[in-house]
């Protein structure tokens, strides 16, 4: 049995091969694409900053390294008109629906400025005007529920589609395979994406899936299946706006696995990353880094300069830091708020 | 439930063999023919469902949040410890985890209890279970007018509602007044029988239990006030107190597991806030701290019935 870590990323070999990108953007477009993937990437830093601060505890997961994928997507919906759902590694996703990032900062510090008033924290932001439902802590267990708001859409016969993203790790859990049942028997325009960045926490995709190929975890429910690279925020964005368009038009479901890569650990707590891959295998990733490809790209086009990229980050560095300082300044909820919102007309029994 | 959904477009149904089948307790028949169509694979309003407790609690969770009122069957009540995790870490969570912007309007309801020789897998009371759930409301009808009236209640809550129906219950013959904007109350139990030695508090099927172990006491001479409980989140602890306060006894009766089941939760209650008022400790009346056997006279022995009770009631004199 061969001991050595697997081979890495899925660059080129495992991943079907993408047509060449035509590049109908204009300078400017790609320029909002390089600031929106660069801000989250700044923010989220900033967010481990401030757990090791103390600022923020729990658990709290970062998008570092899979800028693209959630980019690329929310560029294909209409936003604040379609749905979106996801796991716990939910800043992106709040803030490219347009959610304030000073009150997602906020919640993950606990403030009562935050989303959820600081009731929920980092694993639970929610704004359903932007039409985004969370914001879930249990591996695999919103799946369902985004499927559900798929059927809110059959059922009224309007013509959203919802997005429903998950993990590797969580394309394992039991009520995965329940849902893409139903969402199957009933034409539920959901699309179920898979963000595999190849590990669930700290096991690799090759020791926690017998058939590493995700994608076809449809097939057997007769969904259209398909797998693709999403560390490329314009091949990823192209694919993205086919399905929807596909979905919306045939209400059907789709399942997509979007192969990418954290560079930061699971979460805060992981501070220790070489206890399940290799240095080495971090370095080769890091060389896809979607921000880095974007930039370097444009630069190669003519359309942007090194020095436009320094004083785009160093703006957006200084928006974090404003950022970070209002959430940061915010109260925490009044300690009589703990029994606020349970129910919509009551409280429940009160006292120890 | 079918006036709910002739009232408002929003209410659907789903669960398994709900709608061709009628039911496998036949509550909701008669309702396919109205909202379904035999031919088609599929009826969203009266929506036969597989076998997947969790992936339809999770898509009608979801489609709850998105502004629909589903009625959720769980064939039993037992079935429902598949979908667990969706109700009591989703379901029940959502309200509170986004403080206040996503709503759940759902209805989880289903036959729970021991019925007839089902055995251990198909016998669980999950009230209590339940009850014990912050951000879910729970309730358990004993009459018919009480299952129409508090349907409509649940149906209209924006909460999640757990509707307990115990099976034996359906075979009981009542007449309502119906009224499609009736509305019976949550968090309000009732005095079915006054009395004034003690008082006998239950709810679902026991609170007959507890009406017929009144009448056998009376011919003893001793007068038994029945509470119906019928809301155990909330629960209606004024009502409650106010017959102990008079009776001076309680005795409170569940089909549930003795050690741990939400009666023990209302007696601890009582011993707590009418301490100065009791002549005699809390008694309970619970179901044998045992899976369901399967032979008759085994099961009839872990339900608690008339005689049960009327040995507890006669402990505490």
């Amino acid at each position: 049995m061969d001991s050595r870590p697997l081979a890495v990323g899925f660059q080129g070999k495992r991943v079907a091969k993408q047509a060449e990108t035509q590049i109908t953007h204009t300078p400017a477009e790609l320029e909002q694409y390089f600031r929106e993937m660069l801000f989250i990437r700044r923010f989220e830093e900033k967010a481990n900053v401030a757990y090791r601060q103390g600022k923020m505890g729990g658990y709290m997961h970062t998008y570092i390294g899979m800028e693209a994928l959630c980019v690329g997507w929310m560029h294909a919906i209409r936003k604040g008109h379609d749905n979106v759902i996801t796991a716990y590694r939910d800043h992106a996703h709040a803030i490219q629906l347009g959610t304030d990032p000073v009150k997602v900062m906020a919640e993950c510090m606990g403030r009562k400025t935050g989303t959820a008033g600081g009731k929920g924290g980092s694993m639970h932001i929610f704004d359903p005007e932007k039409g985004f439902y969370g914001g879930w802590g249990i591996v695999g267990g919103h799946i369902p529920i985004g499927a559900g708001l798929a059927f809110a859409s059959r059922y009224r016969g309007d013509d959203k589609v919802t997005l429903n993203f998950m993990g590797d790790g969580a394309a394992n859990q039991g009520v995965v395979f329940e849902t893409l049942n139903m969402a199957s028997l009933y034409d539920l325009p959901c699309i179920f994406i898979v963000e595999n960045n190849e590990f669930a926490m700290g096991t690799r995709l090759e020791y926690h899936a017998s058939d590493t190929e995700l994608w076809k975890r449809g097939l057997p429910f007769k969904i259209e299946s398909k797998r693709i690279d999403g560390m490329d925020v314009l091949e990823m964005e192209q694919a993205a706006k086919e399905i929807v368009d596909w979905v919306r038009e045939n209400q059907r479901p789709y399942w997509v696995e979007v192969m990418c890569y954290r560079f930061s650990g699971h979460g805060a707590a992981d501070q220790d990353r070489q206890l399940y891959r290799t240095k080495e295998e971090e370095e080769i990733n890091m060389q896809r880094d979607p921000i880095s490809r974007l930039r370097k790209m444009m630069i190669e086009r003519n359309m942007m300069t090194d020095e436009v990229a320094e004083a785009i980050d160093a703006e957006i560095t200084e928006e974090v830091e404003k950022i970070y300082a209002e959430a940061d300044a915010a109260p925490f909820p009044d300690v009589d708020e703990v029994y606020d919102n349970i129910y919509t007309d009551m409280s429940p029994e009160q006292g120890h | 439930m079918l006036e709910c959904m002739e009232q408002d477009e929003s209410v659907l149904i789903m669960g398994e063999d709900i709608g061709r089948y009628q039911g496998t307790f036949k509550v909701t028949r008669n309702i396919f023919a109205k909202y379904g169509d035999k031919q088609s694979r599929y009826n969203l309003r009266i929506l036969d469902t597989p076998i997947t407790e969790a992936g339809f609690s999770g898509i009608a969770t979801g489609a709850a949040m998105a502004g629909l009122r589903p009625i959720v069957e769980f064939m039993t009540m037992s079935f429902s410890i598949l979908a667990l995790d969706q109700i009591i870490n989703h379901t029940a969570k959502i309200h509170y985890m986004s403080n206040g912007v996503v709503k759940c309007p759902i209805v989880f309801r289903g036959p729970g209890g021991a019925a007839k020789q089902l055995s251990a897998q198909h016998s669980h009371s999950m009230e209590g279970w339940y009850a014990h759930v912050p951000g879910l409301k729970v309730v358990a009808p004993a009459t018919p007018q009480d299952a129409y009236a508090m349907m409509k209640t649940a149906v209209a809550d924006d909460n999640p509602v757990v509707f307990y129906e115990n099976p034996g219950l359906y075979s009981i013959k009542g007449s309502i007044v119906q009224d499609v904007n009736v509305r019976g109350e949550f968090g309000k139990a009732q005095i079915l029988r006054e009395g004034k030695d003690l008082s006998l508090i239950g709810y679902s099927r026991m609170t007959h239990v507890n009406l017929a172990a009144a009448e056998l006491l009376e011919k003893d001479g001793i007068s038994v006030e029945v509470v119906d409980v019928r809301s155990l989140l909330p629960l209606d602890t004024e009502t409650i107190y106010a017959s102990v306060r008079k009776t001076n006894r309680a005795v409170v009766v569940y089909e549930d597991w003795r050690s741990g089941g939400f009666g023990a939760e209302i007696a601890a209650r009582i011993g707590e806030d009418c301490f100065d008022h009791l002549d005699a400790p809390v008694g309970r009346v619970g179901g044998l701290n045992v899976p369901m056997p399967y032979a008759r006279n085994l099961e009839l022995q872990c339900i608690p019935d008339e005689n049960d009770v009327v040995a507890a009631v006669r402990k505490l004199r």
